[in-house]
């Protein structure tokens, strides 16, 4: 299993054309970039990129994603060949979702990885924390969490379980805030999660994190053959990817952690956010940028992977969570097992 | 009414490696690469291309359609030489070397043997024998088509046709056979046959348990 990269084209007013069995870069008609087609599993353009015909054409061939994102990093299109895979597995997944026994377990596991995750992330923090009160505090948050996540066993239902889950967010959230070194919670203070728009930097930074890991758990539930839009937690709606949030709720904390990584190192500062006219905050392009930079080299760290017995980039995690999913979906005796970081 | 479903010569092959590389192949309709099957498609670039040449008196004849309508069995010959009196010989080029274990050279002298079965109920000619052609050693080993290889090339279409027909995936092979067979496999990562059923289960029970 290779990692190969993802292009992401965060320049306005890029032109991505096919040049031999390249990919060329122009910016104002200059060339900026040569990538080799064979070095690509992904093309991700941000807002006002435009591209060939004969380039679009080499991509699907390739089986490379072209994938198109709004300024935001909002999903909106995705360029994808015809239909092909598994039809039994897909028939198996609409089957599962009615199934409410099964819909319960594939969701309790999926909260339970989130929970376990976001738990670690405050445990870390208490080790490392300066004064002896917010490591008391942060202590009693993992605490917390931990019942949550006995918790979970007892849920009887969905709503019981989101429950939970919202619960135990607002209490990981509250901690998250002590993360953050003291010189920059003036600036980087959050009060819960606030979305469309994020109204403060801290969210601003994890919406946009957040859709980068969406669109890569996206991609991975493509890659092993499921409808990224038939998910077990999160309910059906038209025009939403549940499967793909059901998967991305374990990595949610590794987005966190990155987010409080750029702000504790001062690799974004105040001056990289909008503040818009009524409270809502967006990213500056260039710290989009750094952004996206920082997220790919976080992708090649090599992480163990407590099932699979092997050491695997944390960019491919999705794709081998994605093919115990649809293990877990066709095979009665294989329950899925989120990704836990020992 | 849906006539059987054809079985492709090479499911033969993946079947005895491993029951579980033939289904998803087959079943859950993948593939991936890795260095053996680039090697495999390398040796193949040359025979893969439909045509027919006379040297020595033999006419050999390259990507030849096959099929068994009895057996339901459907493929392509690499090539097929034709002795004198019409009496076709299938020659299937692999990559690698003639000394290969004998437990992954039985895979190839199933795929043989099916093709020779093919042969002769098209032809009506009797098929005794035929050969592998080994890329890396240019060595060529005779194959002799027994009753017992055809009775196994009957048996294993029935289990494959099985397999197909209940939709199941076979388990991953274990023990010894998992230890020499997987390393070289390219869906090792899609397989995932170190997460055993009873490492998942295990797995699930700790999740719920905070200091697991």
């Amino acid at each position: 299993m290779q990692l190969l990269n993802t292009l992401y084209v965060t320049t306005a007013d890029t032109y991505l054309r096919l040049d031999n069995d390249t990919l060329r870069v122009e910016v104002e008609q200059e060339t900026r970039l040569r990538v080799p087609l064979h070095h690509l599993s992904a093309v991700v353009c941000f807002g006002h990129t435009g591209l060939s015909a004969p380039l679009m054409h080499r991509l699907a061939e390739g089986g490379i994603a072209l994938v198109l994102l709004d300024d935001n990093g909002r999903f909106k299109a995705r360029l994808e060949g015809a239909v092909t895979g598994n039809v039994l597995l897909r028939q198996a997944q609409f089957g599962r979702v009615a199934d409410p026994a099964f819909t319960l377990d594939m969701a309790r596991a999926c909260v339970a990885g989130k929970i376990k995750n976001t738990r670690q992330v405050l445990q870390r923090g208490a080790r490392e924390a300066k004064s002896e009160d917010e490591a008391q505090v942060l202590t009693r948050l993992a605490d917390d969490l931990a019942a949550s996540l006995r918790a979970l066993t007892e849920a009887t239902s969905l709503d019981v379980l989101r429950g939970i889950e919202g619960e135990a967010a607002r209490q990981y959230f509250i901690g998250l805030n002590l993360l953050v070194r003291p010189e920059s919670r003036a600036v980087f203070q959050m009060d819960g999660r606030t979305r469309r728009p994020p109204r403060d930097r801290f969210n601003a930074m994890l919406s946009f994190l957040y859709s980068m890991w969406m669109n890569d758990c996206r991609s991975a539930l493509e890659a092993a053959g499921l409808d990224p839009q038939v998910g077990f937690l999160h309910a059906l709606r038209p025009g939403r990817a549940a499967l793909a949030l059901d998967l991305m709720e374990e990595f949610r904390p590794w987005a966190d952690r990155l987010a409080l990584t750029l702000i504790n190192r001062g690799q974004l500062t105040a001056d990289d956010f909008v503040l818009r006219e009524g409270g809502g905050v967006l990213l500056e392009p260039d710290a989009r940028k750094a952004v996206v930079v920082a997220y790919q080299e976080r992708k090649r760290d090599e992480i163990n992977h407590p099932l699979l017995a092997q050491s695997v980039p944390l960019g491919l995690v999705p794709l081998v969570q994605a093919r115990l999913m649809a293990r877990a979906l066709r095979d009665d005796g294989a329950p899925y097992v989120p990704f836990v970081a020992k | 009414m849906d006539e059987p479903e054809k079985i492709p010569l090479s499911a033969l092959q993946h079947w005895r490696y491993c029951p579980r590389q033939c289904g998803l192949i087959h079943l859950e309709q993948v593939f991936d690469d890795n260095v053996h099957t680039l090697r495999g498609q390398a040796v193949h670039a040359k025979v893969d291309q439909p045509g027919v040449e006379t040297a020595k008196g033999v006419r050999v004849e390259r990507a030849l359609p096959l099929w068994h309508d009895e057996l339901g069995l459907v493929g392509k010959s690499d090539v097929v030489e034709f002795l004198a009196g019409g009496v076709p010989y299938p020659v299937e080029y692999k990559h690698g070397s003639r000394n290969k274990a004998a437990d992954i050279a039985a895979c190839d002298d199933l795929q043989l043997a099916a093709q020779g079965m093919c042969l002769q109920a098209m032809t009506g000619k009797t098929v005794n024998e035929g050969a592998l052609y080994y890329a890396t050693s240019k060595r060529r080993r005779v194959v002799a088509i027994t009753e017992q290889l055809r009775a196994d090339v009957a048996q294993t279409a029935d289990a494959i046709r099985q397999m197909l027909a209940s939709g199941e995936l076979p388990p991953p092979l274990v023990g010894e056979q998992a230890t020499k067979r997987c390393k070289a496999c390219s869906l090792l990562e899609r397989c995932q046959p170190q997460a055993t059923h009873a490492g998942l289960i295990a797995a699930r029970s700790a999740l719920f348990d905070p200091d697991a």
